[in-house]
């Protein structure tokens, strides 16, 4: 059992409820420091419920949430000064420079030195660009900038939602080496998102589905949830057909289509022969089958359908 | 300049360019997308995605270039060429004080339909799309994939042999977004032309072709085979601890020319014909170094792992 000391979050049995919605229904888990933790789930899943809750924003309807061990209710004020927050919608103010900007958060927290806003400029390698106008910044830089505003006053927890939605992949890479960085000096990362692939990027990964959290593991051990031989890779023509035959058998538990090819969920592990003769006949042109590494959309769809 | 050479061709432009006072959105942007093939359109926010779809469905005109619907030109035939078309675009809006059925014959007759030929689409629409049930459902009063349905329903409505999406999955949980495929799919097998834009690589992944955006710029375009086929041998998928020591060692090999670090792995991108050489020197360094779990796999690079290579060496 982890000392309390270096539990950053600690959510038991957390609840919200909107009239008879449920937004976020029985939460309970932990974050560990330096840990970068995904939080993945579809819009209206509950994960912006769950941050609110977190960071007493928004009052439990049941059981309780603890960050840096003060209690999200009571102690909401001690909470929020040591954290950072950076929204998918940068909230940044165009109209003035990158350094104007970064100098407006610093004073937001009571920093005057310089020193410091020089140090995270050429950390997060702004210093070129600190005159430019923020709404005049490439889109990777803009996200760099609303980075460096949101960690000025240096918090041990940062909350990022969305980070690279509408990034391109170079861009989203950068990011992404300037988060590991922090979190090697110490920093704990909770990343909301919606994009399966992104949460590769997360150290653990928490499923969050109608407000429940499905499963919260590492990646690797995610997709171990789904057993060998469980997930196979077809490609029949024509696909349609091939998805109808395989879905009415009783060992299919479902069926993805993924373009050209089909991904087949059994309910126990299956050999490729067992698989084949299913498909067999004259009306389907089987072209491939293969046994499928499982992604985390698969890790969802599995959960979600159990 | 209305016989376009290539009208096989059911989706075509060439050389589309449009700005914005002195900002060039869209520069000489030329791709084709044939009858049952379904083009994914990727690329950063800003990279003119949404203008190319808009210049596609004939909603705003180019600056230079023309685009062609099943052989029509836009430019000199803008009612044939948007005839062929069904579009949804990003924010679509339905009538949400009418019912699914309404909002179905509102847009029918929107498309000229009239008498018996409007009922009997609205019947297929709603079958195909699988609303018959909430038929008289208040759109306002459906879920978020039900109303995704009925707004693809409703581009659909005139039968196109063009359809356009800009970014119809953002947002939607994966079951829905399958269930939305299923449809795609089938219109495919009915020999639809579809081009969608995503922002999703593994989304981008499943279509038949796909091509880069930047700067309104089509800097790559092509089978995901064939923009991956560059990396295949050449990637290493690494595990274990402590994994930013690993990452840092892998970085220093010779034949390493890209280290990915990820939550709980590495991808590493090498030079051709290396793969053994490199695993062999992780292992040995695995034993050497007193790192803990490791594992060293040879992974087929993902598409997201090819625009990442191509666009390294570009910069």
């Amino acid at each position: 059992m982890m000392d309390a000391a270096h539990l950053v979050i600690q959510a038991q049995e957390l609840t919200k409820r909107f009239g008879d919605f449920t937004a976020v229904d029985r939460l309970s888990f932990e974050v560990e420091a330096g840990e970068i933790l995904g939080y993945l789930g579809p819009n209206g899943s509950g994960k912006t419920t769950t941050i609110r809750l977190l960071l007493g924003l928004l009052l439990p309807t049941s059981g309780s949430s603890t960050v840096f061990g003060c209690d999200s209710v009571r102690e909401a004020a001690a909470i929020r000064s040591r954290i950072g927050y950076m929204s998918q919608r940068f909230a940044l103010y165009d109209e003035l420079t990158a350094w104007e900007n970064l100098r407006f958060y610093a004073g937001v927290y009571g920093i005057r030195d310089p020193h410091v806003l020089e140090a995270i400029c050429e950390r997060l390698g702004l210093t070129r660009y600190r005159d430019e106008r923020a709404g005049a910044l490439a889109l990777g830089y803009r996200q760099r900038l609303a980075l460096s505003t949101a960690i000025i006053h240096e918090p041990t927890l940062l909350f990022l939602d969305e980070p690279t939605s509408g990034v391109d992949p170079l861009g989203r890479r950068k990011f992404w080496d300037l988060i590991y960085n922090l979190a090697s000096g110490g920093v704990s990362v909770v990343v909301t998102t919606h994009y399966m692939d992104e949460a590769e990027y997360c150290t653990r990964v928490g499923i969050m589905h109608h407000g429940r959290l499905m499963g919260m593991d590492t990646p690797s051990r995610l997709k171990r949830m789904l057993q060998d031989a469980t997930l196979w890779s077809v490609r029949a023509a024509p696909p349609m057909m091939a998805l109808e035959r395989l879905e009415k058998d009783p060992q299919v538990e479902f069926v993805l289509l993924a373009g050209d090819h089909l991904r087949v969920h059994t309910r126990q592990p299956l050999t490729e022969d067992r698989l084949r003769a299913k498909l067999a006949g004259d009306s389907i042109q089987l072209q491939e089958i293969a046994p499928a590494h499982p992604t985390l959309e698969d890790v969802f769809i599995h959960l979600a359908q159990s | 300049m209305s016989g376009f050479p290539l009208t096989s061709a059911r989706i075509a432009c060439h050389s589309l360019t449009k700005s914005y006072g002195s900002k060039r959105a869209l520069d000489h942007v030329s791709l084709q997308v044939a009858a049952g093939e379904i083009y994914a359109l990727t690329g950063p926010d800003g990279a003119g995605k949404t203008t190319l779809v808009q210049l596609l469905a004939g909603t705003i005109k180019p600056d230079a270039g023309d685009v062609w619907l099943s052989g029509h030109s836009m430019r000199a035939n803008p009612g044939e060429a948007r005839a062929q078309l069904g579009y949804l675009s990003q924010g679509f809006s339905l009538y949400e004080d009418l019912t699914v059925e309404e909002n179905l014959r509102f847009f029918a007759e929107v498309r000229g339909l009239t008498g018996g030929t409007l009922g009997e689409r609205v019947d297929q629409t709603l079958e195909f799309v699988g609303l018959e049930p909430f038929a008289g459902r208040l759109a306002g009063a459906l879920s978020g994939g039900m109303k995704q349905k009925l707004a693809l329903g409703a581009a659909l409505i005139h039968q196109p042999g063009v359809l356009l999406l800009d970014e119809p999955t953002s947002g939607v949980d994966p079951i829905t977004r399958q269930a939305f495929w299923r449809l795609l799919v089938a219109l495919l097998e009915r020999g639809t032309s579809v081009l969608l834009t995503t922002p999703y690589m593994d989304e981008a992944a499943r279509c038949h072709r796909v091509g880069l955006l930047r700067a309104g710029r089509l800097v790559i375009e092509g089978t995901p085979e064939h923009l991956t086929r560059d990396l295949a041998g050449r990637m290493l998928e690494v595990r274990g601890e402590p994994l930013r020591a690993i990452a840092d060692r892998s970085q220093r090999l010779d034949a390493v020319e890209l280290v990915q670090l990820f939550g709980d792995h590495l991808h590493l991108s090498l030079q051709p014909g290396t793969l053994a050489r490199v695993q062999a020197q992780l292992l040995g360094e695995a034993s050497s170094q007193g790192w803990e779990g490791v594992t060293v796999e040879a992974v087929k690079p993902s598409l997201e792992d090819a625009f990442l290579a191509l666009l390294e060496t570009r910069a």
